[in-house]
């Protein structure tokens, strides 16, 4: 019964759905405020709708309702409560309701702060979001039914797939889609431009807090996810350039894109053409990721189960929405004027230089992801583009980005001097490359890699110092704290944003350059020594967990004789689906990670065993916290607020107006 | 108007490729190599790098060469039936680790189990231009004059090794 309600909950969502895609743009199209006015409520009982469906099938988990197919599918009666909740997004039917789930809470979270709106932009903002909305709901109901009945039920379930059992894959997918579906504010911002014809910098600056609150979570998302990887899958990595994770770095770095250029329609007027069609790319993106994630058209690490019908109507879906987008831009985008003007170098052009990279960056790893498919499309075979193409991209294609990073906050607007700024970024630039060359020598060996890696990340902090410096010197005021707690927080926001780019490349410099790794046979009792720390392995006993049965080795840790870590590693077997997984464990630090996971049991009591010691690993991930912080920071900012406050005085004085007009 | 419509255009293009890779599924490729002897080499092996693995070792035999790197995702699809393969000791498996860093390599065979008799290493992919690598995963069958006979691009699967494979091996090594 309970599975019914939900999916009748389903169903109704739709239709107000429906309603909410039409009406709203039709209304605001003719200037009926009637119509208008229905946004608000439709988007806020579709949430309620979907909420009670994410409910019920909630519910069927909690309950071990075998008899719903996807229950039994992805749960079973061993599983422990939390992952059975946490299984209702893992997989395909509930991952995407969960979608759908986070899309209307964002559509409430744009009725709730959008008051400051014109009316005729909130309802087409609104409108925009139910029509993605009905999409995704027509393909909850058509082809991926998470309600779906099992008769005659199951007598117990299949289990949760092994590798999700992990409190980290639990928060991963909401966060990741928080970021997604984010992504679909700013795109609904930017077609309701389009469609009013009112592309100017209040869009631009009503655009920038919902995008980068979604940049953030994606952020965060994408940190979470490669964090589970490093110590889930095994074998250390944190990034493997899989088609999966791919999908989710390309809008975010369409989306970093689009924060700084709408930074700078919003402050200079200009770019306008160019972000709008960035809005548009980086939520085409977050689409086209569930596309190549659920319709199984690549090959991945993370398996997911195929279905040709359901990646038939993703794609559709797709070219509905982007080709529509698309073709509304290719209509009215050339009504739009240019901005301001500036000079050759200018903040402008290197924010504008910047965005080309990071788009180009963004192109190439598309490309790698997509060329499997496109030779395969082509009938010239299937393969995988791993790694060693990645790699080779990227860097190139990041230096000068991160070189700019350094030089555009200090660069001027309009128009700035090649000399002035080479004169001001010197010191900067020194210190950079003493220490690029210096400190490797220091840490024991040099190649060009470290080299550069600790240049880039010395040269975004030296260059934030100057640019710090240079602010302080030109504020009013007595002492050095009254005027920096006079800047503002959009600023910090900023600097820890760099800051965490910054902290990243010394993680991921280091860890390359640096990290020890052995693959021993290890006897009861035998030791061995990497990087300073010796492993001492104490044998592996049996331990049972609620629904799988694991060895779980001993190793005492110690460096010069004192004992630094216990270490508890586990090889697990999951029973139901019989599957083996491999439960590293990590000895954390702000400074190294010692890493220890177990391979095959061996004769007598020996294990193989996989050691690591990773200095600075533990940078990457706090680099994306800081990064994700600095996001937070600067939509605290206080000129959002006052400029929300001001608006809605204008505003409500206006739409008095506009309803007495109505009456 | 032309440049607006520009991001619409391959926006369409890239459709029509994912759209046919929908529906696609052919796994069976004809290569130019088919029917000619395997180019020579003469490469490292991944466990005992002091050593080399040219194909002359296995002259006179009919073998496997399954291209593979621990980077790659369809590998590990594949790689059960490759141990099913071993296991059932029909046919020798050479591997060859394109492009590949070793230790990872050699840490990939130990977790998941190795089902090659050596494994030569090609780090730089020099020698898989010779063979026409695409992208790994890629298996040739070669027969006892060291001539290519099949080759399959991508993923092995059940099908192809219970119906083409292995009847090819058994052929082969009946003449």
């Amino acid at each position: 019964m309970i599975p019914e309600v939900g999916h009748f909950a389903l169903i109704l969502a739709l239709c107000v759905g429906i309603v909410q895609g039409t009406l709203p743009i039709l209304g605001a199209a003719k200037g009926n405020l009637a119509w208008m006015r229905v946004a608000r409520p439709a988007a806020r009982s579709q949430f309620l709708l979907i909420s009670l469906a994410c409910a019920c099938l909630a519910y069927a988990f909690a309950a071990k309702d075998f008899s719903v197919l996807y229950v039994a599918a992805n749960a079973n009666s061993q599983l422990p409560l939390p992952y059975r909740l946490a299984a209702v997004w893992g997989a395909h039917e509930g991952s995407l309701l969960l979608w759908t789930f986070i899309l209307t809470a964002w559509m409430v979270a744009v009725t709730i702060f959008s008051r400051h709106l014109p009316e005729a932009m909130r309802a087409r903002i609104l409108a925009v979001m139910g029509l993605v909305s009905v999409g995704f709901l027509s393909f909850l109901l058509s082809v991926s039914n998470p309600f779906e009945r099992l008769i005659p039920a199951a007598t117990d379930g299949r289990d949760l797939n092994p590798l999700l059992q992990d409190p980290g894959m639990v928060l991963h997918p909401p966060m990741l889609y928080m970021g997604y579906v984010g992504f679909s504010v700013a795109f609904a911002f930017a077609i309701a431009a389009l469609l009013g014809g009112n592309l100017d910098s209040s869009w631009a600056r009503w655009s920038r807090p919902w995008t980068t609150v979604a940049w953030c979570f994606l952020t965060v998302g994408i940190a979470l996810g490669s964090g589970w990887a490093y110590y889930e899958l095994g074998w250390g990595g944190w990034w493997f350039w899989d088609p999966v994770e791919n999908a989710s770095f390309m809008p975010w770095l369409a989306g970093t894109a689009l924060i700084h250029s709408l930074a700078v329609t919003d402050k200079r007027g200009s770019f306008k053409v160019w972000t709008v069609l960035l809005a548009i790319m980086t939520f085409s993106l977050s689409l086209l990721g569930t596309f190549l994630v659920r319709s199984g058209v690549l090959t991945s690490v993370h398996a997911f189960a195929t279905d040709p019908k359901r990646g038939l109507f993703i794609l559709a879906f797709l070219t509905l929405v982007v080709g529509g987008s698309l073709l509304l831009y290719a209509w009215r985008a050339p009504r739009v004027g240019l901005g301001g003007g500036f000079s050759l170098v200018s903040r402008e052009s290197l924010l504008l230089a910047n965005n080309v990279l990071l788009v180009v960056a963004m192109g190439s790893v598309l490309l790698g992801t997509l060329y499997p498919l496109i030779l395969d499309a082509l009938g010239l075979g299937k393969i995988s583009v791993g790694p060693p193409y990645f790699d080779a991209v990227f860097v190139p294609l990041m230096t000068p980005a991160v070189f700019l990073m350094g030089i555009g906050p200090i660069a001027r607007w309009k128009k700035a001097e090649l000399p002035e700024l080479g004169i001001r970024v010197r010191w900067a630039f020194g210190i950079s490359l003493a220490t690029a060359l210096l400190l490797p020598l220091v840490l024991g060996k040099w190649t060009p890699l470290i080299g550069l890696g600790l240049l880039l990340a010395t040269w975004i902090a030296t260059t934030a110092l100057t640019n710090l410096r240079e602010r302080l010197t030109r504020l009013p005021g007595e002492s050095v704290f009254s005027r920096l707690t006079s800047l503002p927080r959009s600023y910090w926001g900023m600097m820890l944003a760099h800051g965490g780019v910054a902290i990243f490349i010394v993680g991921v410099t280091l860890v390359k350059g640096y990290e020890v790794e052995q693959d021993v046979r290890m006897n009861i009792g035998e030791t061995t020594t990497i990087g300073g720390y010796t492993f001492r392995f104490d044998g592996a006993q049996e331990v049972r967990g609620p629904n799988y049965m694991a060895a779980r080795g001993t190793f005492h840790v110690s460096k010069n004789g004192q004992e630094v870590a216990r270490l508890f590693p586990e090889k697990r077997l999951y029973t139901v689906q019989n599957q083996t997984m491999t439960e590293a464990a990590i000895d954390s630090g702000i400074f190294r990670d010692l890493y220890v996971s177990l391979g095959e049991q061996l004769e007598g009591g020996a294990w193989s065993v996989r050691l690591y010691h990773k200095p600075f690993v533990d940078w990457i991930w706090g680099g994306c916290l800081v990064m994700a912080l600095g996001g937070a920071v600067a939509i605290a900012d206080r000129r959002y607020r006052f400029a929300r406050r001001e608006e809605h005085q204008g505003v409500s004085a206006a739409s008095q107006a506009a309803g007495q007009k109505v009456a | 108007m032309k440049r607006f419509l520009l991001p619409l255009i391959t926006f369409l293009l890239l459709v029509g490729f994912l759209a046919v890779g929908l529906r696609l599924d052919p796994r069976e490729v004809p290569s130019p190599l088919v029917g000619k002897s395997a180019p020579e080499f003469s490469l490292p092996q991944l466990h005992e790098p002091e050593k080399v693995f040219s194909p002359k070792d296995a002259a006179g035999k009919v073998w496997l060469l399954n291209v593979w790197a621990s980077w790659c995702g369809g590998c590990k699809d594949e790689h059960p039936l490759l141990m099913q393969l071993a296991q059932g000791g029909e046919v020798p498996i050479y591997g060859m680790d394109y492009k590949d860093r070793p230790e990872e390599a050699r840490a990939w065979l130990r977790q998941w189990g190795n089902p090659y008799r050596v494994t030569a290493v090609d780090e730089t992919g020099r020698v898989g231009i010779d063979y026409g690598v695409y992208g790994v995963p890629e298996t040739y069958v070669i027969d006892r004059s060291g001539a290519i006979r099949y080759k399959q691009i991508g993923p092995l699967t059940e099908e192809v090794v219970t119906r083409t494979i292995l009847p090819l091996v058994k052929e082969l090594q009946d003449k």
